[in-house]
């Protein structure tokens, strides 16, 4: 049964238009940023190796496709939770919206299998958004500028990667940024099952993910304690992955945050739809 | 007779509110259970705790004879229900709809099954169209089909003629009536309409203010009250003359005079009426549903 109504999940989430709007974004977006970079790239390549050019010359493909799909996740990673929890955050609060939750729930299926089986659907749909983002950056990536050396700007300096060395840091980064994403979704899921209209769990997800982006580059003492523990802190810890070495501790402390929040979160959203009343 | 639904002492408490106290009721076999009450009775939270929908506070309810709190699965796979009114997914079409809700009843969800039973509920042809676009009463036909897509044994319906034109009154009623006759359904039916639950259910509870006012036979529990009997005569003033300060009776015409007499008096004020020389041409029964409906919920 839970597999069947994870299936019957898909189909919901499929048929909804606002699932379209995540994969057209990122195709719009990863399309601009890439037509920008193959008409003003060397100017913009140069901007940032400005500061070496006196000290390292560099020679061959520099903006390459490797460091056009480093560049656009960067830049997109921040946007993905949102369209993330266009669709997440209305899985639960969409059908108390419509009213549909009562017919759902008078059916022989627990509401934890619901809940989880519409999760499950929730973390497919959050998986094809980052797989659609990977074929995008990546693979478009290469096929329009070619392979080449990855050249990382990070805070201790400039990384420079084999281009034999980075599709497992890619595949890797991809990896700890659906966990990343994963949070976002189970957030938002949580947030729904206190809800009973469609937007109030997308508005407050990402409040949540602002005020705790804030807290998190507040350079202030008191917020010192809680930096390391905030999920927005490791939002982008598949950055970690082109470093060189790894910072494995690194790695290591923020799948554990994020998997104690994923977990949390989860746990929240059981209890509270396990016991909700039904009243709408 | 074999119970189906069977609850006893069932209490909800919303904080300080009570919803719904001390309701019992017992529903059996092939019954067609009219539940009655007006707005605000706690019909809809009493269906709500039959389908697990809100947790009671207390008391208990069995249905085929199991505990609903422990056999919830198992309980709910027998059942079919529309509460309140049936809100489906507008985006989907009415076939995929119903393949949904049938997919994780455990129904036979093929093509023809669900075409089959779009069709006994009167939608044939609109299978592939989006609800979006069904009116009230097609979305009711609709929450019917998904009523019955997995042939369930018990069917609870809340309300399901609020808001329908006469004669989708008259559809869903036959639809109602077509499920007892020919399925052999057991079917719990809320209303606040008394004169619906009438003409299908034979059996009923009546409840106010969340407390049971009346439970029984639809006509014992009617036929204990008084009615309003209409006579046509050759001479309505005479007749009530003859009847006296025994019957109280009102004048409505040369012709027409009617009375509040009980059923088992009709045939003696009849027989009165011809020997006192009178031509009696027409008796005609109005039961005061709604006076009896008024007393009981005011008493």
């Amino acid at each position: 049964m839970f597999l069947k109504n994870t299936y019957n999940e898909f189909i919901k989430i499929a048929a909804k238009p606002r699932t379209y709007i995540s994969i057209a974004a990122i195709t719009l977006l990863v399309g601009i940023i890439l037509f920008a970079m193959k008409v003003d790239g060397p100017t913009y390549i140069s901007f940032i190796t400005a500061s070496f050019e006196q000290t390292l010359s560099f020679e061959g493909n520099i903006m390459n496709g490797n460091l056009m799909a480093f560049i656009i996740l960067q830049m997109l990673i921040i946007q993905i939770p949102l369209l993330v929890a266009l669709v997440t955050g209305d899985l639960i609060s969409g059908e108390a919206a419509m009213g549909s939750i009562r017919m759902l729930l008078t059916k022989p299926i627990s509401r934890t299998k619901i809940l989880l089986s519409k999760y499950l659907a929730g973390l497919i749909y959050t998986l094809l958004i980052l797989v659609w983002l990977g074929i995008m950056s990546v693979i478009v990536g290469k096929i329009m500028f070619g392979e080449g050396d990855l050249m990382v700007l990070n805070s201790d300096g400039l990384v420079i990667l084999k281009y034999n060395d980075v599709n497992w840091r890619f595949f890797s980064g991809f990896g700890v940024a659906f966990l990343a994403l994963t949070t976002v979704a189970t957030l938002s899921i949580m947030l729904s099952c206190f809800s009973e209209n469609s937007i109030g769990p997308i508005v407050s997800t990402m409040s949540v993910i602002i005020l705790f982006t804030i807290i998190g580059s507040l350079d202030v003492p008191v917020f010192d304690n809680i930096r390391p523990y905030l999920f927005t802190t490791h939002m982008a810890a598949w950055r970690s992955f082109f470093e060189d070495p790894l910072p494995l501790d690194n790695i290591r402390q923020s799948v554990v945050v994020l998997l104690t929040h994923i977990a949390v979160f989860l746990g929240i959203a059981l209890y509270k739809f396990n016991k909700k009343d039904i009243l709408s | 007779m074999e119970k189906i639904i069977e609850i006893k002492n069932l209490t909800k408490n919303y904080g300080k509110f009570q919803a719904v106290k001390d309701v019992s009721m017992q529903v059996f076999k092939g019954d067609v259970y009219g539940f009655l009450g007006p707005n605000g009775a706690g019909k809809s939270t009493t269906i709500r705790c039959m389908l697990s929908l809100i947790k009671p506070s207390s008391g208990s309810i069995k249905i085929f004879d199991k505990d609903l709190s422990k056999n919830r699965n198992e309980i709910l796979s027998k059942i079919g229900c529309i509460v309140e009114k049936p809100d489906f997914y507008k985006y989907l079409s009415a076939a995929k709809n119903i393949e949904i809700f049938g997919r994780i009843s455990g129904a036979d969800v093929s093509s023809k099954n669900i075409h089959k039973t779009l069709e006994f509920v009167g939608l044939k042809g609109r299978e592939k169209d989006k609800v979006s676009g069904f009116s009230h009463g097609m979305k009711q036909r609709l929450g019917i089909a998904q009523t019955l897509i997995h042939n369930p044994d018990l069917i609870i319906l809340d309300e399901p003629t609020t808001g329908l034109d006469p004669q989708g009154i008259i559809d869903i009623r036959n639809l109602i009536l077509q499920l007892k006759n020919e399925q052999n359904k057991t079917i719990l039916l809320s209303s606040h309409i008394l004169s619906e639950i009438e003409l299908i259910a034979n059996r009923m509870v009546i409840i106010n203010k969340g407390v049971t006012v009346v439970e029984g036979e639809v006509k014992t529990l009617l036929n204990q009250e008084e009615l309003i009997v209409v006579f046509e005569t050759d001479n309505a003033l005479r007749a009530t003359e003859i009847l006296g300060k025994e019957i109280i009776a009102e004048v409505l015409s040369e012709t027409h005079f009617q009375a509040h007499i009980h059923k088992d008096e009709i045939s003696p004020i009849n027989l009165k009426l011809l020997q006192n020389g009178l031509q009696v041409f027409g008796i005609e029964t109005k039961r005061k549903l709604e006076d009896y409906f008024l007393k009981l919920i005011n008493a």
